[in-house]
C-alpha cells in the first residue's frame, strides 16, 4: 500500500460527477483503493509487562476529512484490545461482531478469552469471508496468562503475523515500519513505551495525508489502562 | 428428516409430565454392561466389562473406551452402535472447537455439546433417542473431571458413578469406598474391585476394558498386561 495518494486514474466514461460535486476523483474506490479509503494508522508494542496499542484519530472519504475523533482501538475485555485499519464500516461491524462473539464465550466458557485464542478466532472469522473479505488489517494485543504481553497482525484474509516487538497497519504503516523499527527498544517500562509509540505514531502520520487528526494511545499494565489522547499535525 | 410422515417428534409426553421413550432408552442402558468411573486426586480412571457373546469373537478387535481427544475419554453402557455415532460427533465437534481457537475443547464445553446432540434426537422428526449412557472423563485446566450424560441430555458431574446392571450394587460399593483424597491407583483398584463385585464368572486382562488419565493429560487405554498387572495388585 502507498503512502502517498496516487495521481487521479483516467475518467471512466460511466460515472461523471455533477459540478460542485464532493468527489475528489468522480469514482466509487476500485478493489486496490479500497484500503485507502477511509485513512487508518494502528500500532501496537510490547513493553515489560505491559503493552501499548495506538490509532490516529482520522475518519476521512478520500481526501476529504470527515471526523477527528473516530475510535479504530476497541476494547474485547480489560486485557485485550484489538486496532482495526481499513475500511472503516468493515472495522465497526467486524468489532460488533468479535464482541459478539466474545461475549457468548464468555457467558458459555465463564472465562475472558486469552489473546492467542482470539487471534485465532480472528483469523478463522476473516477466512470465513475468503471470497468476499472484511477490508480490514487487525491488530490485536493483550496480556495472556500470567500477564506476559501478546501482540500480533494479520491481514485482511486472516493470515496471522506474531511479532515479539510491535506491529503495525494501515495507510501509514511503511513510515510506521521505519520508526518502530528505529526507536522501539525491548523491555521499556509503560511510561518510556508511551512516550516511543506516540513519538512513532506522530511522526510517521505527519507523513501519510490519509491518516492524522491527533492520536489515541493506550497503555495497558495488569494493574491500571491508561489513555491518552495526543496532539500530531492537524492537517 | 426421514419420510415426511414421520416429520414429527416421536418422544412426546405422557400424561403424567414423563417423556416415556426415555425412560425406555434408560431401561436399554440399564441393561447393558456396567460400566463406572472415579474421579482421584490426581487423575480419572474409567473401566467397563467386555463381556462378548461367543469365545470365538476376537476381543481385540472390541474397543468400549474410546478417546474424544487427547485428553478426553469416553465409556458408555446400553447400546454400542448409538456410542459409535455419538464418539463421531462428539470427536467432530471438538475438533471443530480447535479448528476455530486453536486450543483444546474444554472438558465441560465438550459434555455440553454432546449432551445438547442427545437432547435434540428427543425433540426432532423422525428420530429415537440414544440407547446410551456415557461417562466421559478429561484432564483439562480445571483438573481431572467425570461426567455422566444420560438419553435425555442431562450430564452430571460425579465424582464417582456406575452404569448398566450393577448400577445400584456398584454405586453402594463406590460411596464406601470413595476418599477426597485418592490417589489414581487406589482409583484404579477401587475400580477393579467393583467391577469384580458384580461380575458374573471369572474376571480377567481380557474381559473388562480401563481407561486412565494421569497428571500427564493423556488418555490411555490400558493394554491387557497392564491390567493384568493391577488386576495381580488387587488379588
Amino acid at each position: 500500500m502507498s503512502v502517498s495518494p496516487r495521481p487521479p486514474p483516467p475518467r471512466s466514461p460511466g460515472f461523471l460527477p455533477r459540478p460542485g460535486s464532493r468527489i475528489p476523483y468522480g469514482f466509487a474506490p476500485c478493489p486496490s483503493q479500497i484500503f485507502e479509503y477511509n485513512g487508518s494508522a494502528v500500532v501496537a508494542m510490547v513493553g515489560k509487562n505491559c503493552f501499548a496499542i495506538a490509532s490516529d484519530r482520522r475518519l476521512g472519504v478520500q481526501l476529504q476529512t470527515i471526523a477527528t475523533d473516530f475510535q479504530r482501538v476497541f476494547k474485547i475485555h480489560d486485557k485485550l484490545y484489538i486496532g482495526l485499519s481499513g475500511l472503516a464500516t468493515d472495522a465497526q461491524t467486524l468489532y460488533q461482531r468479535l464482541v459478539f462473539r466474545h461475549k457468548l464465550y464468555q457467558l458459555r466458557e465463564e472465562r475472558d478469552m486469552k489473546p492467542e485464542t482470539f487471534a485465532s478466532l480472528v483469523s478463522a472469522l476473516l477466512y470465513e469471508k475468503r471470497f468476499g473479505p472484511y477490508f480490514c488489517q487487525p491488530v490485536i494485543a493483550g496480556l495472556g496468562d500470567d500477564d506476559v504481553p501478546f501482540i500480533c497482525t494479520m491481514d485482511f484474509i486472516g493470515a496471522k503475523e506474531l511479532a515479539k516487538d510491535f506491529v503495525v497497519s494501515g495507510t501509514a504503516s511503511e513510515s510506521l515500519y521505519g520508526a518502530c523499527e528505529s526507536m522501539y527498544k525491548p523491555n521499556m517500562e509503560p511510561d518510556e513505551l508511551f512516550e516511543t509509540i506516540s513519538q512513532a505514531l506522530s511522526s510517521s502520520v505527519d507523513r501519510d495525508c490519509l491518516s492524522g487528526w491527533g492520536g489515541y494511545v493506550l497503555i495497558v499494565t495488569p494493574t491500571e489502562v491508561r489513555e491518552h489522547v495526543i496532539k500530531t499535525r492537524m492537517d | 428428516m426421514g419420510d415426511s410422515q414421520y416429520s414429527f417428534s416421536l418422544t412426546t409426553f405422557s400424561p403424567s409430565g414423563k417423556l416415556v421413550q426415555i425412560e425406555h432408552a434408560l431401561t436399554a442402558v440399564g441393561s447393558g454392561q456396567t460400566s463406572l468411573g472415579i474421579k482421584a486426586a490426581n487423575g480419572v480412571v474409567i473401566a467397563t466389562e467386555k463381556k462378548l457373546p461367543s469365545i470365538l469373537v476376537d476381543e481385540t478387535s472390541v474397543q468400549k473406551i474410546q478417546a474424544l481427544t487427547p485428553n478426553i475419554g469416553v465409556v458408555y453402557s446400553g447400546m454400542g452402535p448409538d456410542f459409535r455415532v455419538l464418539v463421531r460427533k462428539s470427536r467432530k465437534q471438538a475438533q471443530q472447537y480447535y479448528r476455530l481457537y486453536k486450543e483444546h475443547i474444554p472438558v465441560t464445553q465438550l459434555v455440553r455439546e454432546t449432551a445438547a446432540v442427545m437432547q435434540e434426537f428427543t425433540q426432532s422428526g423422525g428420530v429415537r433417542p440414544f440407547g446410551v449412557s456415557l461417562l466421559i472423563a478429561g484432564y483439562d485446566d480445571n483438573g481431572p473431571q467425570l461426567y455422566q450424560v444420560d438419553p435425555s441430555g442431562s450430564y452430571f458431574s460425579w465424582k464417582a458413578s456406575a452404569m448398566g446392571k450393577n448400577v445400584s450394587n456398584a454405586k453402594t460399593f463406590l460411596e464406601k469406598r470413595y476418599t477426597e483424597d485418592m490417589e489414581l491407583d487406589d482409583a484404579i483398584h477401587t475400580a477393579i474391585l467393583t467391577l469384580k463385585e458384580g461380575y458374573e464368572g471369572q474376571i480377567s486382562s481380557n474381559n473388562i476394558e480401563i481407561g486412565i488419565l494421569r497428571a500427564d493429560r493423556e488418555f490411555k487405554v490400558l493394554s491387557p498386561a497392564e491390567i493384568k498387572d493391577f488386576l495381580e495388585e488387587v488379588e
